[in-house]
């Protein structure tokens, strides 16, 4: 099934507030081997003018993934997630993400095409904390062909 | 705006089976290509790949280290996924090796930075850029 066309510009209802605390800050960090202390240490992260530590730049993956549920879960849309893959990935800063921030994340999409069976899906997300935007998150889905039956 | 080719210093990372058990669970990601041989090939693909997020996050801390290790300078952070890093199933894993260029300052102090990402020879991100605080820059 292809990608339904009348979706762009659709924007998905925000998704539920994730509290970000500096333990998943932290285990992000460490996952990804960032040893900072802007990641780890409160004081550390004052000191370079933080209210509280920050995330790393890629952090906000973390919650762009409940988007893509709702992406994945409306059937109008005829999103095949095995066939799903990460083509691009963008991010645009006004702020860090810091711990203690209450996100909220709304997912409009932006373009569809499609190029030789393949389908092309990009999603702009804003990262909100209460009214304010922090992160704009931009990903470009590639949906491949399905086999020849 | 002021051209530029400064060139900064190269950041090399290891990615092991490990690792990408780890990153599954901070991340979320539970995709099984990134853990399951078995999957992976059976998609087509030559083995078990790192999460294309995983390799965005350690183009990224090289992007910090340039920057002095506050990412907070960092304004804009983008990749395309050109080709997946296999991750064989040893201790060595698979090693990565990023280095970026300044190809410009821009009138607002914010440099542009371009960024290459090599796992065995190929480069596995393109167009890959961060636009950083320049003053930020080491």
């Amino acid at each position: 099934m292809p990608l339904d066309a009348s979706y762009v510009g659709r924007s998905f209802p925000a998704t539920p507030p994730y509290v970000v605390s500096r333990e998943k800050i932290r285990e992000f960090a460490d996952a990804i081997g960032a040893v900072d202390a802007v990641h780890r240490d409160p004081a550390a992260a004052r000191a370079l003018g933080h209210p509280d530590v920050i995330a790393p730049p890629t952090f906000p993956i973390v919650l762009t993934a409940a988007t893509l549920d709702q992406l994945i879960d409306d059937p109008g849309l005829g999103l095949d997630f095995h066939r799903v893959v990460h083509g691009d990935q963008r991010f645009s800063y006004v702020r860090p993400v810091y711990a203690g921030d209450e996100l909220t994340c709304v997912c409009t999409v932006a373009e569809i095409s499609e190029r030789a069976g393949a389908g092309f899906l990009t999603t702009r997300t804003e990262v909100r904390c209460g009214d304010d935007l922090v992160v704009t998150a931009t990903a470009r889905l590639v949906v491949r062909a399905e086999a020849a039956a | 705006m002021t051209e530029s080719t400064a060139v900064l210093a190269a950041q090399t990372f290891r990615v092991t089976r490990a690792d990408l058990v780890r990153y599954a669970g901070a991340s979320g990601d539970f995709n099984p290509i990134h853990w399951s041989d078995r999957v992976a090939t059976g998609v087509g693909l030559p083995g078990v790949i790192a999460h294309g997020m995983l390799t965005m996050a350690l183009a990224g801390r090289a992007v910090t280290a340039w920057a002095g290790g506050d990412p907070s300078a960092i304004v804009e952070f983008s990749v395309r996924f050109a080709r997946p890093v296999v991750v064989p199933d040893d201790d060595e894993g698979a090693e990565l090796v990023v280095t970026g260029t300044v190809r410009s300052v821009d009138d607002d102090g914010c440099a542009q930075v371009d960024i290459t990402a090599v796992c065995d020879g190929e480069r596995v991100l393109a167009q890959a850029r961060a636009r950083v605080r320049a003053a930020a820059l080491t």
